[in-house]
């Protein structure tokens, strides 16, 4: 018996080497994946809360309403009804959630109108559009039309 | 080269306090999504896109770039304009994704239409099945997410979408896409694509919630995927889809 370990000695000890590495590589693969890896497939669920953590920049219609209700009340009254604030504003999440520390500039009108209404045979036929340069001359829109209600 | 017992205690050390930062890493990228009102089970996010209410405007890729920080000359929506002339194909153009609109088109003797694109969040994606790491996947509510801890930016994904939806971040060399805005979507509002599109022509829905519009839609008006035959379960609608469409 102990001739037989004494001559497969240069056996034995590589493959302890090899249970040991292969123990470390476990260990090791075990403590990198994170445990709830594959909860909800093959992925990490982390990621989902990295991916919400995302800052927002669009504040949402409700929030601006909350107080601009008098611009509001304007706009629900006329065609531009289903044009929420930031289409045409921009983002403000950032001044909704301190309007004094960040105040808006009013949008350039005489680029804002044209980007909609500029006339353009792909745009659907019942889609109010003008081609500018002939409807105003380039009398800016905003000295006939009101942006909130913009009917004449 | 001989090796002692003291150099097998210094090299088993090593591992040891690899091992442990192996662990420490796991603290971070373990983390549980927070727990609050928002549960995924009860959502199924897609989106309806009605052709014959847009505009070109180029409101939509606008706010979606300064909602996600979008690099510059990246698009994770974009709008194209088609031209389909009879017995030709299809003149399409798309000018930097159009984040200013589209200059006029006069020409009347032909059909001409936009068509906003965006991620199609498929069902059976075929830029998850190709991820080898697991950085990307469906998550539980439908949306098509990008881990960015784990993209290690081989491009696989990049190759296997069939509309054109990913590109390779050009700072964090990871693998970027439209989240659907996921931060806003499981708050509560909706993404920033629809928020700023002045005509509707986009609508997020929610497939499981039974007082969406989406099931009214689907149900009386003719609605149709891009791409059918690549069978990817595509979750975006359109309604008013020309066959010239790709």
């Amino acid at each position: 018996m102990r001739r037989l370990l004494d001559d497969s000695a240069h056996l034995i000890r590589p493959a302890v080497v090899l249970l040991a590495a292969m123990a470390i590589f476990l260990a090791v693969r075990s403590a990198i994946i994170p445990k709830a890896f594959g909860q909800y497939g093959h992925y990490r669920p982390g990621a989902l809360a990295l991916v919400r953590s995302h800052p927002i920049a669009f504040g949402g219609q409700d929030t601006c309403v909350m107080c601009h209700d008098q611009q509001a009340a304007a706009r629900a009254a006329g065609r531009h009804a289903h044009v929420a604030c930031e289409a045409c504003h921009g983002p403000l999440a950032q001044h909704a959630d301190d309007p004094t520390a960040y105040v808006p500039k009013l949008p350039d009108v005489a680029d804002l109108c044209r980007r909609c209404h500029e006339k353009d045979a792909a745009k659907p036929a019942s889609f109010p559009q003008v081609a500018t340069a002939e409807h105003s001359g380039g009398v800016p829109c905003k000295s006939c039309h009101q942006p909130h209600n913009p009917h004449l | 080269m001989d090796i002692s017992r003291r150099d097998i205690f210094k090299v088993g050390g090593k591992l040891l306090v690899l091992a442990s930062v192996g662990a420490t890493l796991e603290q971070i990228t373990g983390a549980e999504p927070a727990s609050d009102a928002y549960r995924m089970a009860d959502h199924w996010w897609g989106m309806i896109v009605d052709i014959d209410k847009c505009i070109g405007c180029g409101n939509c890729v606008r706010a979606c770039s300064q909602e996600n920080k979008v690099p510059q000359g990246y698009f994770r929506t974009w709008v194209e304009r088609y031209q389909v002339e009879e017995g030709k194909p299809p003149h399409v153009e798309s000018p930097q994704g159009a984040i200013d609109g589209f200059p006029p088109l006069t020409r009347t003797d032909l059909k001409s239409f936009f068509v906003p694109k965006l991620c199609n969040h498929c069902v059976d994606s075929p830029c998850v099945q190709v991820c080898p790491v697991g950085a990307t996947f469906v998550s539980p509510d439908g949306v098509v997410l990008v881990d960015q801890n784990y993209c290690l930016g081989c491009r696989y994904c990049v190759q296997a979408c069939p509309y054109g939806c990913r590109y390779l971040h050009p700072e964090t060399q990871t693998v970027d896409k439209c989240t659907l805005c996921y931060h806003r979507i499981t708050k509560g509002l909706t993404t920033a694509c629809c928020e700023s599109c002045p005509t509707g022509a986009r609508l997020l829905v929610d497939f499981k919630n039974p007082k969406d519009p989406v099931h009214e839609i689907l149900r009386t008006h003719k609605v149709q995927v891009l791409k059918p035959y690549m069978a990817t379960g595509a979750k975006v609608y359109y309604e008013n889809l020309d066959g010239e469409v790709r």
